[in-house]
């Protein structure tokens, strides 16, 4: 270690890994991971979306699972929880609808109608 | 771009966990993400004391924070299957607590929640304290590069000093004061000795911390060194204490293949090495001229004062010693300034104060809480209240602190309030007893202690100790006289003023407090 950028940048680096300890992320994205989400195809959704954090590079968002929250014929769905914002609940989400909510929601912050379920508490 | 995993699983692996099977509990874990396909996807990660001591193994998860307690191997299987294939809480283990994550220290004012505003335990528990990365990603080392660029040793001692930081060793010494004492010596080399013996019964917050963040002792020690002039430093550790001496001896290799310790720090020409020097297990070791005695290969007996170890410390040097919990604040001072640490605590007291929980509460274990918190508010706000009965008294700073009975409850705990009422706030111990607690004989199993302590040295602590502990013995079994509470008192009296050594100054003060706040308790005992 010749210098103090030298320790920054490993400080940069492992700092990605751990964002979910410190909790200093600003967007969580909650993919219903019930019998029923699984069966629907959540785990595939969950797994593009993780895909798109990495490749996109946004250490601020995190990707959390949940249990079956009663909407069944909604699933896979996701929840969406942003800083300052009302958290967003879409249903059925499948892979291509995760790109698009991702791409348009999570980076411009722009809802997406066509899988909107509900707004607000 | 490597795939982030969605969730993290810490296993808390300290000296107790160990015993409950943690080692065996993470590699189970491991297996059973594995056999699931989860192994991208959920980390499984080990670091030190979660927190809760009588919880068996602890596990946290994260981003959910949620703490587990007392998973056993078969568990394990149920658990991943409920907590990460199905994605819901496992209840069944489920604590009541919450993980530390996100939580910042500037909620000061609502202290209701345990893991507010931590400076010393921020990483404990959250980071792998046997990686040296995961250190570094929480700003770790970075004061000490800091300082070593930017700062010259006096600038240092003055931030330490400004902080109003002291001792967490038992005295509360002002450490920027002691620091500067072994600074203006000339004569070299200088040592820094970080006191690791802790011997205290009742406390081991240093151990929690040397095994949840070796390396933010090693930094505190690294930037004493600079400030006072020191190239070397020991750390004085207890033998019992084998997962922080193998922690820290990673750690310190780590350091030194990373040039964050051992020669030209940071490409300076600043050299600082750190050697362990492991301890037999005597008590008195533990205070500073026996530890240094003891390390210069003797018999642990404490010398006279002066010369103070800022003078003639180990081998006849400058020395400068300080507690684990001490050095443990130093780089979070630096990084945040004397102003931040100051707005924590009370006037008298900056910062935070950790203790060891122990008792008739419902949670046991380790608390970061500001200076000037209530007993009553760490029994009940903290430690979820009374677990059987009702208060009757408490315990501070271990077997040589004082007695506390419910007057005490509001009183401030920091070290200006407590010397007000008479009483030091010595280890962090606090030990809190209901009334199925005979005070005759807690005072008398405390005395034993005493008498197998005592390095015998001095006659008033030699002694004294057997003297009095004959006596609490006769009392407690029925055959006291009401002379016998008049000779304990003198005893008591004598052995504070005439001891050598701050051993024998302290021995008596549980019983003399217990003999005035307690007194029915003895006189119903004796003979009538
Ligand atoms: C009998 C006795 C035992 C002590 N044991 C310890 C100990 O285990 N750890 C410790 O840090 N200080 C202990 N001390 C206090 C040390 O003498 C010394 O004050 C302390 O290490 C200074 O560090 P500080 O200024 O950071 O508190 C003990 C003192 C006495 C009298
Ligand atoms: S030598 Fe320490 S009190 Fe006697």
């Amino acid at each position: 270690m010749k210098n103090l950028e030298e320790l920054k940048k490993i400080r940069d680096r492992v700092r990605k890994d751990l964002e979910l300890r410190t909790g200093k992320h600003r967007i969580k994205i909650v993919v219903c991971l019930g019998t029923c989400g699984i069966a629907a195809g959540a785990r595939e959704t969950m797994n593009t979306l993780i895909d798109l954090i990495a490749k996109k590079d946004t250490p601020d968002t995190i990707v959390t699972t949940a249990g079956c929250a009663g909407f069944c014929q909604q699933e896979p769905m996701i929840q969406l929880y942003i800083e300052d914002k009302e958290p967003v609940v879409y249903g059925k989400v499948d892979q291509k609808a995760a790109e698009e909510i991702f791409e348009k929601h999570i980076l411009k912050g722009e809802i997406v109608e066509k899988y909107l379920f509900s707004k607000g508490k | 771009m490597s795939k982030r995993s969605i969730a993290q699983v810490l296993v808390g692996i300290d000296g107790n966990t160990v015993l409950f099977g943690a080692r065996k509990i993470k590699t189970k874990l491991i297996t059973e993400m594995h056999k699931h396909g989860l192994s991208e996807q959920v980390q499984v990660i080990e670091t030190g004391s979660i927190g809760p001591a009588n919880q068996g193994v602890i596990i946290g998860v994260y981003p959910a924070g949620e703490m587990y307690g007392n998973i056993t191997e078969e568990e394990v299987v149920e658990f991943v299957q409920e907590r990460f294939v199905k994605g819901r809480p496992y209840k069944k283990l489920l604590l009541s607590e919450k993980l530390p994550a996100g939580i910042d220290l500037t909620a000061y004012d609502s202290r209701k929640t345990q893991y507010l505003g931590r400076i010393v335990l921020d990483n404990c528990g959250k980071i792998n304290p046997e990686d040296i990365e995961e250190y570094i990603g929480m700003r770790g080392y970075e004061a000490l590069g800091i300082i070593l660029k930017e700062k010259t040793s006096e600038e240092v001692i003055k931030i330490v000093r400004d902080s109003g930081l002291k001792g967490r060793g038992g005295a509360g010494f002002p450490t920027g004061l002691k620091w500067s004492f072994t600074a203006k010596v000339k004569d070299t080399p200088k040592y820094v000795i970080c006191n690791a013996d802790e011997g205290e019964p009742g406390t081991f917050k240093d151990r929690l911390i040397m095994e949840g963040d070796p390396h933010k002792v090693l930094e505190g020690m690294a930037i004493c060194g600079y400030a006072i002039g020191a190239n070397t430093g020991y750390i004085y550790i207890r033998g019992e204490y084998q997962l922080s001496i193998q922690r820290l001896e990673k750690a310190i290799k780590d350091a030194e293949k990373l040039g964050l310790l051992g020669e030209n720090i940071f490409g300076t020409d600043f050299d600082f090495q750190v050697k362990i020097k492991i301890g037999a297990g005597s008590y008195v070791c533990g205070e500073e001229t026996a530890l240094l005695t003891s390390m210069e290969g003797f018999r642990g007996e404490p010398r006279f004062k002066p010369p103070f170890p800022a003078e003639s410390g180990f081998l006849a040097k400058p020395t400068n010693i300080n507690n684990v919990e001490t050095f443990a604040n130093i780089a979070p001072i630096i990084l945040n300034g004397a102003e931040w640490f100051k707005k924590l605590g009370t006037e008298s007291s900056s910062g935070t104060k950790v203790y060891t929980v122990l008792g008739h509460i419902k949670r046991s274990g380790l608390i970061e809480v500001p200076m000037g918190v209530t007993l009553r508010e760490i029994i009940y706000d903290y430690a979820g209240g009374m677990s059987s009965g009702n208060f009757k008294m408490t315990q501070i700073g271990g077997t040589a602190g004082n007695l506390l009975s419910s007057e005490f409850l509001d009183v401030p705990l920091d070290f200006q309030s407590l010397k007000e009422v008479g009483y030091s706030l010595g280890s962090g111990a606090v030990l809190i007893m209901n009334e199925t607690v005979s005070v005759v004989d807690f005072i008398k199993c405390c005395m034993k202690f005493f008498v197998h302590e005592s390095c015998g040295k001095c006659t008033p602590c030699r002694e004294g100790t057997r003297y009095a502990y004959e006596i609490l013995d006769k009392i407690s079994l029925g055959k006291g006289k009401a002379d016998d509470i008049e000779s304990l008192k003198l005893l008591g009296e004598s052995m504070k003023d005439s001891s050598f050594c701050p051993f024998g100054q302290s021995a008596p003060n549980s019983l003399l407090n217990s003999l005035s706040l307690f007194p029915e308790e003895y006189n119903n005992l004796l003979i009538k």
